[in-house]
């Protein structure tokens, strides 16, 4: 019985069905499934697929984008009975994401942060125009091991060094990686302000992410 | 809505029309065929047997337009419509009769042998741009005297696609047909359904060869249908100026379509050409000139007016490598006979003035027909509003790569190409090994061949053509026809 809700679970995602996705986990919940399990055995399987089948080409932009929409509207509604449970899920890492003060692009840094979902980080995106503290804040408040800087404007690159300062200034540089990315910023760049690496674009994120959280704190 | 092309405005149309009816009276066409000057004595046609000399007369041409065929259908191996004449449908196969092949693995123009012809019917099986395919080069393992017959005989046997061919002799058209009619299962079957259409050229200006005007004849004769493939050369055998190359296509096109239509009346012909410039420094004749694509759309859009299907020679280059000069001559050229609604669109794949057939650029070629066709497309309007909704809903700080509505629609209004072309990041590029597009379609042609499925031909029709091709072989000296390869 309930490995069938999970598998309609994994199809849910797999289709980037939001509606259907939030009604299976809390039907779920309702039959007293282990809110664990549904993570496990329902939405993560899902979004392998979906990640799989953007590698080779099959799926694209939209499809990921609308499975993670419909993976995160799940973990929301998990988020409660896993913490009343004591129960806490397997990430690869946790990342606080946004785009720097004074700049309001969105699409990219959002791509970043899809991508990392899907593929097992747990993602706090602040969204755009974001102030220097509040990623300061934020790292300090969920334990981040990663943070991700993103700039479009060569007006607001300075931004990132000076996030990468305040961390320095409250003690949490060393406790997380740095990766910065958007169009004006590059790797020389990366180094010239003291972050960890640049990517690209959104699945180069991902692959360097993976390469930070392996390297560890430090 | 289609988007179209028009380079003459009406009036000037009508111009090239009277003048090419004219150009049939005075000075007329030369035929060197016997049963071609018969043909339009017998038809009442003033002929000077001494000079082998016809002169036309409009009321004759006029009455050969009206009962050739304005459409009709090619058929594929399974007797499934895959390519339709008439109208503006657009369609593309790769170049013909080239007598080299750019090495894939070498970089080197050579003399192609069976094992590359084969390699080129499974790749143009796996490329679902092209809706036909051609007998695009000749091998040089065979004798002369079957080349033709021979690449029909392989595209047989390894592809499905209706073939676009011809015939280098009198004697091999017959057999060619014999091939056809071993492949269709019987002469009323390949007369119904056409599989080829053959390509015949008169020799600019004005002059009809025996082989050519026996060839028009012939293929009248068995219902089987002829593209006239007129090939003005502007500035060395035709006038210098476009108008002018366009009046000498539209005049040597009358006289095809008026010789095939006594042949046989109602039988299936195609208004077509391979005009070039002449270019003045070389003497060369380029294929990816701007105004070779000016005359070939200026001659569709006469045949259009006069009701014929239409073909041209365009898409391809006179590059010698597969390099920046293929791709933005292929690129244009190709566009250019698109919008101007050319029915079939033969010259992928080639370089070095039709000279050469490469298979990497015939896998590049591929992405500019794929291209080519979405922009066919047009822009349509969508309901209930183009957009106003969405973008209302979505607002100001909104994105939409998360809306229903752009998952549903991308697929269909974006063309997605294959990994020929670069879409990616600089870092992603460095990391797939910096690859240039040459390198990214010989990796294509590797992929493509190493997933072909063979055509499942019944044995007897297979026995049937080898024994066609073999007796033809034998008649001309070769013991034994070329091992084709494994597999």
């Amino acid at each position: 019985m309930s490995q069938e809700v999970y598998t309609q679970l994994s199809m849910a995602v797999i289709e980037g069905d939001e509606e259907l996705a939030v009604s299976l986990t809390k039907q779920a919940l309702d039959e007293g499934l282990n809110p664990l399990e549904v993570v496990n055995q329902g939405l993560t399987p899902g979004m392998e697929v979906v990640g799989d089948k953007f590698s080779c080409g099959e799926f694209f932009l939209p499809h990921l984008v609308m499975a993670g929409k419909a993976m995160q509207s799940a973990l929301i509604l998990l988020e409660p009975a896993l913490k009343a449970g004591g129960l806490s899920r397997e990430t690869l890492g946790t990342v606080v994401l946004g785009t720097v003060a004074g700049d309001i692009h969105e699409i990219g840094k959002s791509l970043v942060g899809i991508m990392l979902t899907a593929n097992g980080f747990v993602v706090h995106d602040l969204g755009v125009d974001v102030p220097v503290s509040k990623f300061v804040e934020k790292v300090r408040e969920t334990g981040a091991n990663l943070v991700g800087l993103s700039a479009l404007l060569t007006t607001t690159m300075g931004v990132q060094r000076r996030v990468i300062e305040e961390l320095i200034e409250a003690g949490l540089r060393n406790n997380v990686k740095v990766m910065v990315g958007g169009s004006p910023v590059s790797a020389q760049w990366a180094q010239e302000i003291g972050a960890d690496g640049y990517a690209e674009d959104a699945t180069g994120a991902l692959a360097l992410a993976r390469r930070l959280v392996v390297a560890g704190p430090g | 809505m289609q988007p179209q092309l028009k380079l003459l405005d009406d009036a000037l149309v009508e111009r090239i029309i009277s003048e090419g009816f004219d150009l049939l009276q005075d000075p007329g066409v030369k035929v060197y065929s016997d049963q071609g000057l018969t043909l339009l004595a017998d038809a009442g046609v003033d002929v000077d047997f001494g000079l082998r000399v016809a002169r036309i007369p409009q009321s004759l041409v006029e009455k050969a337009l009206e009962t050739a065929p304005s459409e009709f259908a090619l058929y594929d191996g399974d007797g499934s419509i895959a390519v339709r004449y008439g109208g503006d449908h657009v369609q593309f196969d790769p170049g013909s009769s080239a007598v080299n092949i750019l090495d894939g693995e070498t970089g080197e123009h050579r003399q192609p042998i069976t094992a590359d012809y084969v390699r080129y019917a499974q790749l143009i099986e796996m490329l679902p741009a092209y809706d036909a395919i051609s007998t695009a080069f000749v091998c040089s393992d065979v004798v002369e005297q079957v080349g033709d017959l021979y690449r029909l005989y392989l595209t047989l046997l390894y592809s499905k696609k209706p073939v676009v061919t011809g015939a280098f002799r009198v004697d091999t058209l017959h057999l060619m047909k014999d091939l056809l009619v071993a492949d269709a299962g019987c002469m009323d079957r390949l007369a119904a359904k056409p599989r080829a259409v053959f390509d015949v050229c008169p020799s600019p200006p004005l002059v009809w060869s025996e082989l050519t005007c026996q060839n028009l004849i012939d293929l009248a004769g068995y219902r089987i249908p002829a593209e006239v493939v007129s090939m003005p050369l502007a500035g060395s055998t035709a006038p210098v100026t476009l108008v002018g190359a366009v009046v000498q296509h539209t005049a040597e096109c009358m006289s095809g379509v008026a010789v095939h239509q006594l042949a046989g009346p109602g039988a299936p012909i195609v208004w077509g050409g391979a005009p070039a410039i002449t270019d003045m420094r070389f003497g060369s004749t380029p294929m990816g000139a701007i105004e070779t694509s000016m005359i070939d759309a200026a001659c569709a859009q006469v045949g259009k007016r006069l009701n014929m299907p239409t073909h041209a020679y365009l898409c391809a280059s006179d590059s010698k490598l597969v390099d920046a000069q293929a791709g933005f001559e292929s690129g244009m050229s190709a566009l250019m006979g698109a919008m101007a609604g050319v029915n079939m669109i033969s010259g992928a794949g080639m370089l070095d003035f039709l000279r050469a057939q490469s298979l990497e650029k015939l896998v590049i070629d591929a992405e500019i027909i794929a291209m080519v066709r979405r922009l066919l497309r047009g822009i349509r309007a969508h309901e209930p509003d183009l957009g106003s909704t969405l973008i209302r809903k979505v607002g100001h700080h909104g994105e939409f790569l998360s809306q229903k509505h752009t998952r549903t629609w991308f697929a269909q209004e974006q063309h997605i190409p294959s990994g020929v072309v670069d879409r990616g990041s600089l870092s992603g590029w460095r990391d797939a090994g910096s690859k240039t597009t040459l390198d990214r379609a010989h990796d294509q042609v590797r992929s493509l061949l190493a997933a072909y499925q063979p055509r499942s031909l019944p044995g007897e029709v297979r026995r049937t053509l080898y024994d066609i091709m073999e007796r033809a072989a034998r008649q001309f000296g070769m013991e034994h026809l070329p091992p084709l390869p494994a597999g």
